[in-house]
């Protein structure tokens, strides 16, 4: 098998599935239980916590475990604009974001906040003048995200960061979930206030994430119980899961030299498709994130491709996961620019650090064999 | 940048008469003690100001965080040292100047020639450095008066010294010099605040704390052993005397009003730190009391329980305000640990309304009924002793996380 279907999720490191059960079995007690069982568990949670904020370089009480990447997304955008709506009523996003900050910023729509929503160019970033010009006293919130999940594409966060710090009162929210491990990104100079991660993309568990809030930043919350999370996500703590996302985020964080052999994998590949008649690149040809390529046969579908590389145990996706199973296409490919036939024939080739050149040439070896006698069926138009 | 020396200054210790020498070789000795584990230095020590000369550059850091605890020291800079080559000078300080600005930053050049033989004077040399490094570092604005950075050029005999940084210390007297004293060492917020005080004025600490199974839990115990712990992170070590308490507090409970348990139990804890404190060599009992807090720190209170010993007993919280406590210990890390929700004995039997004005003779006739002494003198006798060091609690816990992180 050779997956390369990495930003729908990765497969868990060993080592991280051997910490979350011995954490399961060992120290199963509630953090919040007064007894031995109980202490043992709160301290092994404040030490994921430190281990954590030490790799992100932020402080501990400003990390707070969630239940994934959606969790996250959704907790930041409204727990900031509860607590902000007496400041203004104006929210910025862009194009290309995940489905779960996306469709947050629709439902804050119906609620009556006034959206902008930031276009993209061809290469899938952002414009700082847009973004500039969009700013203004009444914005409370600025969701970007660092990477994006379908083509690759690199928003400059950074810049963005420091015009939002300049031109407003706004909080500035990064879902870096697709980047994490990939592609470096500074919290503090960049001016980040919330940030969400999810572990699964970095081969920590399903249902383990977090979100970073920056101290001070005002912040309301929905959910009510026992006021775990600095009571900002009530709910008994998933120690071993907060546990084995630390664990996955060292081990990412040590193979982090990794990123330059994903660089040259990426580089063959883009090689590889430009000579490869009747295949478009999506993702932006340089300046990509290392580990995400996204390309189209315009008149085949996607979901043709997935099924007939998988025949020879070759994994890849059509866009993003969560929203292939339905009959549309992609948001973000769209709002690049790309014709509708693109859209609907692309294909993304996601890989991780468990990537090996071999998986590369396997991968080329067998589109080479599989995709020509597919491409016969398509109109010359 | 390579440093190669950090130069500190005294801080009280250079208005000491004829002690001088013992102030300076304490601070000397805390410094080489506090290095262990680290490549080997020397250490200049003058009348005002001492060098610490490292061979290994690489580890400056690490020696400038531990210096940074060590009581008695005022101030103290990284320095680099090079040769009177005004070339090699004007390098070396732009490099130094533009590690540390940061955008826009004030700057000012204060050079001092002890070599009379060096060919430029005192204001030939600032013109000099100070043209050259405005010219070769961006964002610098002169400034006379308090600049954020004042490039401190000195040419010596042996050589020419840079620095242009000023790292506060953290004052006080080396520990050591000023003999020892017993801290009774609750779980709360104001003891460890007693015990850091103490330590700052030079005293070296034992502490005690009284314990009541099954009443108060391991864990409080070990919360206890975690403020040591983070004591320990000035003094090096702070030995913990850990006392059996339970019979005495039902003793106590079953024989006296309720509300004189209270008074009564301090006068019981305070004549057992007493005996520890007689046996281990200290000269006073320090307390975290703070007055009128509670009801066991008002006046009257405190002659009733005063009364067990003649011992001094320093109180040097006695006049501080909840708030200002607090902020001290944020400083020094005991805060976090202090709130932790367990109960030690000082909480657990309190009753619903002690005796904030207690009579001496009510006391002492409520106690006549018991023989506490004999009760006391077996706590005394079953006493746990740890010698507690910096991260030793922590080391342990990591060593079992360590596999699961």
């Amino acid at each position: 098998m050779i997956y390369l279907d990495n930003s729908a999720t990765t497969k868990p490191y060993k080592e991280v599935l051997s910490s979350f059960l011995t954490v399961s079995e060992d120290y199963f007690g509630n953090p919040s239980s007064l007894h031995n069982l109980g202490s043992k568990a709160s301290t092994l949670l404040g030490r994921a916590r430190e281990q954590i904020a030490e790799i992100l370089r932020v402080e501990k009480d400003e990390i707070i475990f969630t239940s994934g990447g959606t969790e996250s997304n959704n907790l930041a955008l409204k727990g900031v604009v509860r607590a902000n709506r007496h400041k203004g009523n104006h929210i910025i996003t862009t194009s290309i974001e995940h489905p779960s900050v996306y469709n947050v910023f629709q439902q804050l729509k119906e609620e009556g906040f006034e959206v902008t929503i930031l276009p993209v160019d061809r290469n899938g970033v952002i414009s700082l003048d847009a973004l500039e010009k969009a700013l203004n006293k009444n914005t409370i919130i600025v969701s970007i995200m660092h990477v994006n999940n379908e083509v690759g594409s690199i928003q400059p966060i950074a810049e963005a960061g420091a015009l939002i710090k300049k031109n407003s009162r706004a909080s500035f929210h990064v879902d870096a979930i697709q980047g994490f491990g990939k592609v470096s990104l500074n919290i503090s100079e960049s001016n980040i206030d919330l940030l969400s991660l999810s572990a699964h993309k970095f081969h920590g568990l399903k249902g383990t994430g977090l979100l970073y809030r920056r101290k001070n930043i005002p912040f309301r919350t929905e959910q009510r119980g026992g006021d775990q999370e600095s009571s900002f996500r009530s709910g008994t703590e998933n120690v071993a899961g907060a546990v084995s996302m630390a664990k996955a985020m060292r081990m990412v964080r040590e193979n982090k030299e990794k990123n330059e052999q994903l660089e040259c994998f990426r580089k063959q590949l883009t090689e590889y498709f430009s000579s490869f008649k009747g295949v478009t690149i999506v993702s932006p040809p340089i300046k990509g994130a290392p580990h995400i390529l996204n390309v189209s046969i315009p008149g085949l579908k996607g979901e043709v491709i997935v099924h007939a590389l998988e025949r020879d145990g070759i994994y890849v996706s059509t866009t993003s996961a969560c929203s292939s199973k339905k009959a549309s296409t992609s948001r973000t490919i769209e709002a690049m620019g790309f014709s509708f036939q693109t859209n609907v024939g692309s294909v993304r080739i996601s890989m991780s650090h468990s990537t090996t050149q071999d998986d590369v040439q396997q991968f080329i070896y067998t589109w080479n064999s599989v995709i020509p006698t597919l491409m016969e069926g398509i109109k010359k138009s | 940048m390579n440093f190669d020396r950090i130069l500190i200054r005294y801080g009280e210790i250079s208005t000491k008469g004829k002690n001088r020498n013992k102030f300076i070789n304490q601070l000397k000795r805390n410094i080489l003690d506090s290095l262990t584990g680290l490549s080997p230095v020397r250490i200049d020590a003058g009348r005002d100001r001492m060098h610490v000369l490292i061979d290994n550059t690489a580890e400056v850091d690490q020696i400038l965080t531990r210096i940074e605890p060590i009581f008695g020291i005022q101030s103290f800079s990284p320095v680099v040292k090079t040769t009177k080559d005004l070339d090699m000078m004007k390098s070396e300080a732009v490099a130094l100047v533009s590690s540390l600005v940061r955008g826009e930053t004030t700057f000012k050049v204060s050079a001092r020639r002890a070599d009379k033989s060096f060919p430029l004077d005192t204001n030939e040399l600032n013109q000099e450095m100070g043209s050259h490094v405005l010219r070769n570092v961006e964002g610098l604005l002169v400034e006379m008066k308090k600049p954020e950075i004042e490039l401190v050029v000195e040419v010596r005999e042996e050589g020419v010294y840079l620095s242009a940084q000023r790292i506060q210390g953290a004052g006080g007297m080396p520990i050591g010099t000023g003999n020892k004293a017993s801290l009774m060492l609750s779980g709360g917020l104001d003891s460890p605040v007693a015990g850091f005080q103490m330590l700052k004025r030079g005293v070296e600490i034992e502490a005690i704390h009284f314990h009541s199974p099954p009443f108060t839990s391991d864990q409080s115990k070990e919360k206890v052993m975690k403020l040591a712990s983070q004591l320990a992170s000035y003094s090096g070590m702070v030995k913990l005397h850990i006392v059996p308490f339970t019979a005495i507090q039902q003793a106590i409970g079953q024989q006296v009003p309720e509300n004189y348990t209270m008074t009564s139990t301090r006068r019981m804890m305070l004549r057992i730190a007493d005996m520890i404190r007689e046996k281990t060599d200290s000269l006073a009992i320090v307390t975290g009391e703070s007055l009128g807090q509670v009801a066991s720190q008002t006046l009257e209170s405190m002659q009733a329980i005063n009364a067990v010993t003649a011992t001094p007993i320093l109180r040097p919280l006695i006049a501080m305000d909840k708030t200002e406590i607090i902020d001290i210990a944020k400083n020094i890390k005991t805060h976090d640990i202090s709130i932790l929700p367990f109960e030690d004995c000082c909480t657990i039997f309190t009753p619903a309304a002690p005796k904030t004005k207690p009579k001496l003779e009510k006391v002492l006739f409520y106690e006549s009924f018991v023989d506490f002494e004999a009760m006391i003198l077996d706590a005394a006798a079953n006493i746990e002793v740890h010698n507690i060091t910096p991260h030793t609690l922590d080391l342990d816990e990591k060593e079992a996380f360590s596999e699961l992180l």
